[in-house]
């Protein structure tokens, strides 16, 4: 069969048929597609966001007289203004400015190992997935740090009209602002948690192949290249979550 | 780098381009967080939010561009991928409106 072939392609690219759609392997192009069909999942929640959140008035004093109240959407940089080890201290959006590094930081080394896949360096690659996966797993931490903030609350909290008193955030309510502004939180950030948790189960697993060999005896790093697209699809989620959540 | 040594028939690596790429993201991001922080957000609010969209979609496009190497795919790839992301630009005017919408019939119905 390989003989017969006189083309370039190399022989695990070409599909079934025997020819190469879009001059690309199957596997490939189906994660393509997939990324494609998530792209709109999470356009969906982030434009359901955008929806609920211009359906609330905003607050409408100068910035710096900012209030948290349950009649207005809140100011994203005043809810996301913590540091862990740095109680009380006042730091808008540098935890997230660090996660958003962390992300960006693992992006480039899952890039370096595609790259070493390409010149079948399996030391090379083992070292950069394994920067890979501890940059997934920083990125959890710091995220369930943010939750666990989030849920928690201030120690001030929000006081109601009738007297009461709210700390933290819930799905049914929170101190920060009207109900759905947690919801979307949750909602958000818990979804493309969940993909960066089966990114890097993913990346165990492909870490786990290259160490004992076994894209080194199929003959190419394919499957390096197949979970590299899904993890920096997961970073390109993460620019887009940062702008519309906490920046703008 | 003890690994680079003991083969001698090792290509060496290709990662200019990549390292470009991560220093380019890296200074978006801080350009980014020098604008949050230094522009007056009550005088220049949709000024922030149109630069903070056009910096982020450049960052999309160095992410899949190059990350991904979407760049260096065929033409039939490229929009197989692109052109149903650009209807998603509808779908937000679409909903952006349709919330402003809500919000006036909120205000008129219930007083709040």
């Amino acid at each position: 069969m390989a003989s017969a072939n006189t083309s370039t392609t190399a022989e695990h690219l070409l599909w079934k048929g025997g020819v190469q759609p879009m001059k690309v392997g199957y596997g490939k192009l189906m994660m393509w597609i997939f990324l494609l069909s998530d792209t709109f999942t999470f356009s969906a929640l982030l434009i359901a966001y955008g929806l609920v959140r211009y359906s609330f008035p905003t607050f409408e004093g100068l910035r710096k007289s900012f209030e948290f109240s349950t009649a207005w959407w809140p100011i994203p940089e005043r809810v996301f203004a913590s540091v862990p080890f740095l109680h009380g201290i006042n730091a808008p959006l540098v935890f997230v400015g660090i996660m958003t590094f962390i992300l960006i930081m693992s992006s480039v080394t899952m890039v370096l190992a595609v790259e070493a896949g390409h010149r079948r360096d399996k030391a090379d690659v083992e070292k950069y997935m394994l920067w890979t996966i501890l940059g997934g797993i920083a990125f959890l931490s710091s995220q369930a740090w943010e939750w666990g903030h989030f849920i928690h609350g201030t120690e001030e909290g929000l006081a109601l009209a009738d007297g009461t008193k709210i700390f933290g955030a819930t799905l049914a309510q929170n101190e920060y602002g009207p109900a759905a502004f947690a919801d979307f939180f949750f909602f958000i950030t818990g979804f493309h948690g969940t993909h960066v948790l089966s990114g890097v189960i993913l990346n165990i697993l492909i870490f786990y192949n290259a160490a004992n060999g076994v894209y080194e005896k199929r003959g190419h790093y394919d499957m390096i290249e197949k979970v590299g697209l899904y993890w920096h699809f997961v970073d390109l989620v993460w620019v887009f979550v940062f702008t519309f959540f906490y920046l703008v | 780098m003890a690994q680079h040594t003991d083969n001698t028939e090792k290509v060496p690596a290709q990662t200019k381009e990549i390292w470009r790429t991560f220093w380019i993201l890296l200074g978006i991001t801080a350009l980014e967080f020098l604008i949050a922080f230094t522009v007056d957000a009550d005088t220049y609010k949709w000024t922030k939010v149109g630069i903070f969209i056009i910096l982020t979609l450049v960052k999309a496009y160095y992410i899949v561009g190059i990350f991904m190497h979407l760049k260096n795919e065929v033409k039939s790839l490229i929009w197989t991928i692109i052109l149903p992301c650009m209807f998603v630009a509808w779908l937000v005017v679409a909903l952006i409106i349709e919330g402003g919408y809500i919000g006036w019939e909120r205000l008129f119905f219930t007083g709040k």
